[in-house]
């Protein structure tokens, strides 16, 4: 093969492009893709097979492509199957082959193929059953390193990569003569039409049909179109763009090519992920060539004719000696017109009976083998009962067309067999206000591909409630398409059906032998149509020698489903914008900066940061910090941000009303300026959240979420409003984003208060008042979750980060200072405070030994279902206390208790440590956990047993209140 | 007596250049949430002297009443009718927000690339609530080539990044 010196409609010849292949420094043309100028260079032999390890080559020109997938090199890293087909050539570019070792041509595993006859399919499930344990340490590592399909990278994946949307009134996909026809007609009409082409050049086949239109050639009458569509403001072209798939609502999947061709893209984004939703769709993706499955069809060399075509016209590739295998006129046709236009054909196979008015020697009969070890040398043919040897460099196979249909295929709808074109094509509506036109509906002549196209947008206009201009369609032939279906030759030798993943006629017929006879069953067994070309050109010669097998028809065979992707996309198109920093939104709270200031480690409680602990200098560790600022809130004075808390505003006439609906306890008995703590269970029955809710006013209540629940629980509440109780008379809504609140607790919280409000208000335990900061509206609380005489202050958001600065620097000056969530989790461990370590969404109010907060008086979400057989009683984990037996021994959050006596085993645990901290203040390891009956087994001794860490120790129940159990240090 | 001050999460971030259109803070401005309890809204339209409807916006003297979700509307503004709370419940939902305005050619073309909701079907003036890569946010078209996007304050930094 070599570059023709005229010709190529796709190239800029003024612009050569350095590339290198295996090493091999090569030069291509502008407008070239990786495999066009591999071939124009020579280079027919690409890749390794995935199990024999054959020579392959370029087999088709699109992205059914099954042979060409290689490496390619960039950003730093390597990335495997991609089909050359579709890598446009730029300056640099670095690929190589795949599947081989130590190189392309030279690839010891090559061995497999001398091995095939013990590797048909489904061997590895007959052959490595013994002994069972081999199979994950010897035999499945030995497979995958023989067999595979490129090697997946190392290293991360950090090139940019984009998610967009797109809305519109048509999306046609393809654009060859039916897309374009569609796309004009709508466009015309005024409609916003999205035209999608997976090729760099918009125009389908008619960048290499010979056929006219309107007295012009197809390309030339492609780019008028196109320069129309251009101008047209409603319409937006997209090539380099693969539609992979179709889902409900008419969105459609889809990925754009962006920065991939290019030498240096920069921070442009390699590809864009888009979510474009259709009122109606055209699929207009054409027809896919399919090949005839022969003695060694699989050698470099032997190609698709329509590929051959493709290569020669837009690529300019010279294919050298062609011999043409074909069974349908248009292949015929096709070869006519290539030798009209100087491609050397040395001979036109068929099995039916061809008239001899061609320029070429033409054969009736069959193709029986190939030779050429790393290339194909000469093609043998059967003919007439003779055996004839042709010499050849390309042997370029049409065993008909399958009509590109999958998309339309996307929401299980089946398609139907045609039997006058030997192929499945679409039902109507298989996707809803999706039509199909052209070649992929079985249409192959460029009239009805014409025709079908300006159809299909006429009826998608009148769906729109828009008219259609009259949009002539253009004079073109209308060529009948016939063919003698050929699957199969039969001859001695194998014939590959499955390129990608090394699946011949033998394994399918194999299949069907051992009893796999459904084509699902089939796919499975011999892995035909699993590769990343999903079985585009093997799909249909699959189950047509499965059918022969059988005994069966191919319409009664069926196919396997089509689903998406319908081209290989990359995963980091797909997470586009969602890994590293961007993985989830942060949420930083007002004290962020003064927090990070003061050089605070943060951590993630749900999306927000927050403070693990301040380090000051002498601190050995974070737990010293963490003992210290303990110790703060319990001698002096701490200060927390706790704005996480979810705050929802609960207001009108029936909000007391709904409270009590959703909290177990009654909240409509609450006084305007106090807070009681409230527990929230789910319909199930188990606990969801607990929190304050506060009485602002008559009708006017606040209440609190946890951090971690709180989307939950307003997502809760809301559905609880529009689904029970629509017509109740209250509204609720967020403001957690509106209020910066601090706790402030500590023996000296009343004195920090008395600093910054002059007068402390007389606030009983769990009360509440309007306060007033410098003419700043606040609100304050006096509630605890350290078990100190404690406040929450809130502020709007805006004089958040400076009351904090305040606050901390009035707790300082009263020797305290700020506390970070370790500090707050020692405390309210040893208060024994639950948080979601406790409530892990399988806990009941009765295992909280909060069975006392369910009101007897009223109803409640949840309190039916609590009731239920198995939800209370001693079987349950009920929450205790832990403390080692050796105060200093250290205990582990996750571990699991056992009795002391038995091993570490499912069957004798007896419950697990929810939460742990070392209390500086009872010098002891302390640990909440659920334990089966726990609350009457206080005193008895388990033995912990942390086998992730290798830790165990001795461990005493008690109760879950450490430290001040009657509460007086809070409530006084 | 203490004295606070205030913080804006926004002016100390770098904005990002634009082509075709400008991204510039929007300064604060007072935003309370109006959610008419049931059978309330006309009573609530009357002495407002409108309502928005879904997707809507109403212009009143010195106020936009905005539509903000269902059942709800966020008021833009200081001047709201004294006797509302009959109708309605009402919280300052001022400092929860952060406001950028995208003005120029390319801002309809730029938006609708991040969101998931038809942008050409949207009135001018209109709202939407919408979430932009998992972040909930506020959209307002103020005229063709002039929009307003209202992010949570928290999370006002990962939304400069997706924009």
């Amino acid at each position: 093969m070599k570059r023709r010196d005229t010709g190529g409609s796709a190239l800029n010849r003024a612009r050569k492009l350095g590339f290198s292949f295996d090493g091999r420094a090569l030069t291509g043309i502008e407008g070239d893709t990786l495999a066009s100028s591999l071939l124009a260079n020579g280079a027919r032999l690409v890749g390794r097979s995935f199990k024999y390890h054959r020579p392959r080559g370029v087999m088709t020109a699109g992205s059914e492509e099954p042979n060409a997938m290689v490496e390619v090199l960039r950003d730093g890293s390597f990335h495997p199957n991609i089909r050359a087909t579709m890598q446009e050539l730029h300056q640099g570019l670095e690929a190589r082959a795949q599947n081989c070792w130590p190189s392309v041509r030279r690839d010891v595993m090559a061995v497999n193929d001398l091995l095939s006859p013990f590797l048909g399919a489904g061997f590895y499930y007959k052959t490595f059953m013994w002994p069972r344990t081999f199979w994950e340490g010897l035999y499945e590592p030995l497979i995958r390193r023989a067999a595979g399909l490129g090697r997946l990278p190392q290293s991360h994946q950090d090139a940019p990569h984009e998610k967009a949307f797109a809305f519109c009134d048509l999306l046609v996909i393809g654009s060859g003569p039916a897309g374009l026809m569609a796309a004009l007609a709508a466009a015309r009409a005024g409609a916003d039409v999205i035209l999608a082409e997976e090729d760099r050049q918009m125009g389908g086949r008619l960048l290499c049909d010979a056929g006219q239109i309107d007295g012009m050639p197809g390309g030339t009458w492609a780019a008028g179109v196109l320069a129309e569509l251009t101008d047209l403001p409603n319409v937006r072209l997209m090539p380099r763009t693969s539609v992979f798939g179709a889902y409900d609502g008419g969105v459609y999947g889809v990925m754009e090519r962006v920065g991939l061709h290019m030498a240096a893209p920069g921070r442009t984004p390699r590809e864009c992920y888009w979510r474009i939703t259709a009122k109606r769709a055209i699929l207009a993706t054409g027809a896919l060539e399919r090949p005839i499955a022969h003695p060694d069809n699989d050698r470099p060399g032997v190609m698709m004719l329509g590929a051959v075509a493709s290569y020669w016209h837009r690529f300019a590739v010279d294919p050298g000696r062609v011999v043409v295998f074909g069974n349908n006129d248009h292949a015929l046709a096709t070869a006519k017109a290539l030798a009209a236009d100087g491609m050397d054909i040395r001979a036109y196979i068929d099995p039916r009976e061809i008239a001899a008015d061609a320029p070429f020697k033409t054969y009736q009969g069959e193709v029986i083998g190939t030779r050429g070890r790393h290339g194909l040398h000469s093609v043998t043919l059967r003919h007439q009962g003779r055996e004839t040897r042709l010499e050849a460099d390309t042997l370029a196979l049409s065993g008909g067309w399958n009509p590109s249909l999958h998309l339309a295929c996307h929401m299980n709808g089946r398609p139907v067999w045609d039997a006058g074109i030997a192929a499945f094509v679409p039902r109507p509506d298989m996707v809803p206000g999706m039509a199909v036109v052209g070649a992929a509906a079985g249409q192959f002549s460029t009239h009805a591909a014409l025709m079908t196209g300006a159809q299909a947008a006429r009826a998608a206009l009148a769906d729109l409630g828009r008219s259609a201009p009259d949009t002539p369609l253009p004079q073109v032939e209308d060529a009948p398409y016939a063919l003698t279906p050929l699957w199969q030759v039969q001859a001695k030798g194998r014939a590959w059906l499955d390129f990608a993943n090394d699946v011949t006629t033998k394994d399918v017929a194999q299949a069907a032998r051992e009893g796999f006879a459904s084509v699902e069953h089939m796919k499975r067994y011999t892995t035909q149509g699993m590769a990343p070309d999903q079985g585009k050109s093997s799909n249909m010669g699959a189950l047509a020698v499965l059918a022969d097998a059988t005994g069966g028809t191919i319409a009664g065979t069926g196919t396997t489903t089509f689903r998406p992707p319908f081209v290989p996309v990359s995963i980091a198109a797909l997470g586009a914008g969602g890994y590293g920093a961007s993985f989830a939104p942060q949420r930083f709270t007002t004290s962020h900066a003064q927090t990070r200031r003061m050089g605070a480690p943060m951590i993630e409680a749900g999306l927000w940061y927050r403070p693990s602990y301040f380090p000051q200098a002498t601190d050995r560790d974070w737990r010293c910090a963490c003992n210290r600022e303990t110790l703060y809130v319990r001698h002096a004075v701490g200060v927390c941000d706790v704005s996480t808390l979810g705050k929802i505003d609960v207001q009108g006439p029936d909000a007391a009303r709904f409270l009590d609906f959703v909290y177990t306890n009654t909240m409509s008995s609450l006084k305007p300026g106090r807070v009681r703590y409230g527990l929230m269970l789910r319909e199930d029955g188990h606990v969801m959240d607990d929190g304050t809710c506060a009485r602002l006013a008559d009708q006017h209540f606040l209440i609190t979420t946890t951090t971690a629940a709180a989307g939950e629980v307003m997502r809760h509440l809301d559905f609880v409003q529009q689904a029970y109780c629509a017509d109740w008379a209250f509204r609720l809504i967020s403001v957690t984003e509106a209020w910066a609140q601090f706790a402030i607790a500590g023996p000296l919280a009343d004195a920090l208060l008395g600093h910054l409000l002059g007068d402390v208000p007389d606030l009983p335990f769990l009360g509440c008042t309007p306060v007033t900061l410098g003419g700043v509206e606040g609100r304050l609380f006096r509630i605890s979750f350290s078990g100190e005489r404690g406040y929450e202050l809130a502020v709007p958001a805006r004089y958040g980060a400076d009351l904090f600065r305040q606050l901390v620097a009035l707790a300082e000056g009263l020797g305290g200072g700020a506390y970070g969530m370790e500090a707050l989790n020692v405390l309210r461990i040893e208060k024994g405070f639950v948080t979601h370590a406790e409530i892990d969404g399988r806990v009941t109010a009765f295992d909280l030994g909060l069975q006392g907060m369910v009101s007897a008086k009223k109803d409640c979400i949840g309190k039916a279902a609590s009731q239920r057989p198995g939800l209370t009683g001693a079987a349950r984990l009920q929450l205790v206390g832990l403390r080692p037996v050796d105060r200093q021994s250290e205990i582990t959050a996750g571990a699991h208790l056992y009795p002391c006596d038995k091993p570490a085993k499912a069957t004798y645990g007896q419950g697990h440590v929810t939460s742990v901290s070392y209390s500086p203040t009872l010098q002891s390891w302390l640990g909440l956990a659920l334990v089966e009956n726990g609350r009457a087994r206080h005193g008895e001794t388990l033995r912990l047993d942390d086998g992730l860490r290798g830790l165990r120790t001795d461990v005493e129940i008690c109760n879950p209140v450490f430290l001040d159990p009657d509460g007086g240090r809070m409530r006084d | 007596m203490i004295r606070l001050k205030e913080t804006s999460a926004i002016a100390q971030l770098r904005l990002p250049t634009l082509a075709d259109c400008t991204l510039r803070v929007l300064p604060p401005v007072r935003i309370t949430s109006i959610a008419p309890y049931p059978g309330q809204v006309e009573a609530l339209r009357a002495r407002l002297g409108g309502f928005p409807a879904p997707g809507g916006v109403v212009t009143l003297q010195g106020t936009d009443l905005v539509w903000a979700g269902r059942d709800l509307a966020f008021a833009f503004g200081d001047d709201l009718p004294d006797g509302l709370a009959a109708h309605c419940s009402m919280s300052d939902q001022s400092d929860g927000w952060c406001g950028f305005a995208l003005q120029g050619a390319g801002a309809q073309a730029l938006l609708a690339r991040r969101l998931p909701f038809d942008l050409r079907k949207m009135a001018s003036p209109g709202s939407a609530r919408s979430v932009m890569d998992h972040l909930p946010v506020l959209v307002l078209r103020r005229a063709s080539d002039r929009f307003e996007i209202w992010v949570w304050r928290s999370m006002v930094q990962s939304a400069l990044a997706h924009i």
